[in-house]
């Protein structure tokens, strides 16, 4: 019990922090951090959708980028379009372009969603290393393609030049962008918890452990995996429309398997199967990235020791040296 | 489509596919054996490439760099199986893939460090310099001729190490049962480290053929890393035999695809369409490859026991 109330300490400690962090920087006058915030918030949102695959679905995805930047690909798309006047698609039905971020979001949901399902439904006929190295290989194969599509900038990527807006607010200011972001993490956040109680969520994590005990009591666990690999994917598409808007720019680099990689750091290093995890490991990562990134260019190479170090010496993150052991994970 | 440009393109497929050989041949062992999973291998490529490069530049010899490029990336190979490697054989693939990606940004900005950011250059020697005559017209590289060879003799040295030594024996041993060689008396650390660094030393070689007709530069070694484990998923996951079938496999389709398709589709699209549609078709085709090989042998091509 004292350890179940650790955790929900730091939680709040954790959910609090961040727009402490924002409101504190845009007291102070410092844009720059507050979108610094934003950033951590949007890759922890990252983070929060991988987290439900691994952490609760035991499925090591190594293509979570893919849908990352499909989700990103979506929003730009949609913004270009309506700065060009033209319609995303014009056939079967007409679909024009739309500089509101609302729209980008069920774009990048739609789209990322879709993609799960299919990249899914022949990833999870294996399991184990192949699975890892499939997933993997289907994220390069969209990398591939976003790269020799010259419509979308091919290998430039693609600017935006207006952040989209959202009805009734100033997205173009950064506290409000910040808002945002945090709104849709703590949703996540909440889905994620919502779904880990349910029936549903007893029985992905039944899948993740044992799947011939669970096919045994008579549940198939083949569709409640693609399901929630489906859903995780559509989680991690909305955190890649918020960061094309939140940088204006949108490149191939989104998918690339390193993005992949970082997105699995930052669920690791918070802690694999703790629901608010991914917000710690994505602010150790962006604050490695910005003092270290400070002194050296080469931080990735303190980033690397730093992880060395988590994975042999300090299994279950940062949440388990915090609270120890999870209790289901 | 002339007959030389077709002979032209195998010749080029089946370089890309011992080469990618070279580099699957220790993934698979290091998978087969000790059940490890290892992202940075192709940082040992890069180890290989750079340290040829640099003591090539350095005396004026290409072998010399070769022979020291080669030991560099074995004792690399030795030094992270003693330090990290081992630690991680018990551990979940998930721990293995994250220890490894670390690997990768410590050994590419270590790269950074020692040797710059700008590329290296390797000559190739003058011993394989020149070009030879293909039938049909045309010439063909000797290099390129000799790098097919070298990829050729290692595969069959490495299968009669694996099925004709003491070591192989020792390698398959500890393939099927760790516990039981270990008992019986054979020193399994040592094993471990002799197999990881006979695998550094092949991903070494590669990275050293590779260098030399191209750049050697940070970076190279991971888009050769993600095809490598394409052809050992596609080869069965620990399977020698798979890694070499797959390897050619997907070397022929890879080059043959890049250098076809376009024309192929022009015959349906019109020609500028062809050229874009073609090009991105034939980068991704090996992954459908992958694809379509899982989706019907979830285990490989050549599945093996575990």
């Amino acid at each position: 019990m004292a350890k179940h109330r650790a955790e929900l300490l730091v939680n709040l400690v954790i959910a609090l922090a961040l727009p402490a962090a924002a409101l504190t920087a845009w007291a102070l006058g410092e844009s720059f951090y507050v979108s610094l915030v934003s950033r951590v918030a949007i890759l922890a949102l990252a983070g929060v959708g991988l987290n439900l695959a691994l952490g609760y679905g035991g499925m090591v995805s190594f293509g979570h980028a893919a849908f990352f930047g499909l989700g990103a690909y979506a929003a730009g798309i949609f913004a270009f379009h309506a700065f060009d006047g033209t319609p995303v698609i014009s056939w079967p039905i007409q679909i024009m372009g739309a500089a509101s971020m609302p729209v980008g979001w069920l774009a990048a949901i739609v789209v990322a969603g879709l993609a799960a399902l299919a990249i899914g439904a022949i990833s999870l006929r294996t399991s184990g290393v192949y699975f890892i190295m499939i997933t993997l290989a289907f994220a390069q194969m969209l990398y591939y393609l976003a790269v020799s599509i010259p419509t979308y900038g091919g290998a430039d990527g693609l600017i935006l030049y207006l952040r989209s807006g959202f009805p009734g607010l100033d997205s173009s200011d950064d506290l409000t962008f910040f808002a945002l972001c945090y709104a849709l993490l703590m949703l996540a956040i909440f889905i994620t918890w919502r779904i880990a109680g349910s029936r549903f969520g007893m029985a992905l994590r039944g899948a993740s452990r044992n799947e011939e005990r669970l096919a045994a009591v008579g549940i198939s666990p083949y569709p409640i995996k693609l399901v929630a690999f489906c859903i995780s994917a559509m989680i991690t598409a909305v955190a890649g429309a918020l960061f094309a808007e939140l940088v204006g720019f949108v490149s191939p680099t989104l998918m690339a398997w390193k993005m992949s990689g970082e997105i699995l750091i930052f669920v690791i290093l918070g802690g694999v199967g703790r629901l608010y995890a991914p917000i710690i490991g994505a602010a150790i990562f962006i604050l490695l990235e910005t003092l270290i990134g400070g002194i050296t260019d080469r931080w990735q190479f303190v980033l690397g020791l730093v992880l060395l170090g988590v994975v042999l010496f300090a299994r279950g993150g940062v949440m388990g040296a915090l609270t120890g052991r999870a209790r289901h994970v | 489509m002339s007959a030389a440009l077709i002979i032209e393109q195998v010749l080029n497929g089946f370089q890309l596919g011992v080469m990618l050989f070279l580099m699957a041949a220790g993934l698979t062992l290091a998978f087969g054996v000790m059940g490890l999973i290892n992202l940075a291998h192709g940082s040992l490529y890069m180890t290989g490439a750079f340290v040829c490069a640099w003591v090539a530049n350095a005396t004026g010899s290409f072998w010399t760099g070769l022979a020291l490029g080669l030991l560099a990336s074995a004792a690399a190979g030795a030094i992270i199986e003693i330090l990290v490697m081992r630690r991680l054989y018990d551990r979940d693939h998930l721990d293995q893939v994250l220890a490894t990606f670390s690997l990768i940004l410590i050994f590419a900005e270590g790269a950074h460090w020692l040797f710059g950011s700008r590329p290296l250059y390797l000559n190739i020697p003058d011993l394989l310099d020149g070009a030879i005559a293909l039938p049909g017209g045309g010439g063909y590289p000797v290099y390129r001729l000799a790098v097919i060879g070298v990829g050729l003799v290692v595969a069959i040295g490495l299968f009669l190490l694996i099925t004709r030594t003491r070591l192989g024996m020792r390698i398959r041993a500890g393939e099927s049962d760790r516990e039981m060689i270990g008992a019986l008396g054979v020193n399994i650390r040592t094993l471990y480290t002799l197999v990881f660094a006979l695998g550094a030393m092949l991903a070494g070689l590669a990275g050293v053929l590779v260098g030399a007709s191209q750049s050697v530069q940070v970076g190279m070694g991971e888009p050769v890393l993600i095809l490598a484990f394409v052809v050992i998923v596609i080869g069965g996951i620990g399977s020698i035999k798979g890694a070499l079938v797959a390897s050619v496999l997907v070397g022929l389709v890879d080059t043959l695809g890049r250098a076809f398709a376009p024309s192929l589709l022009a015959l349906a699209l019109p020609v500028q369409a062809a050229a874009s549609v073609g090009a991105s078709v034939a980068s991704i085709l090996i992954y459908l490859l992958m694809a379509v090989v899982l989706a019907f042998r979830p285990q490989g091509l050549f599945p093996t026991h575990g």
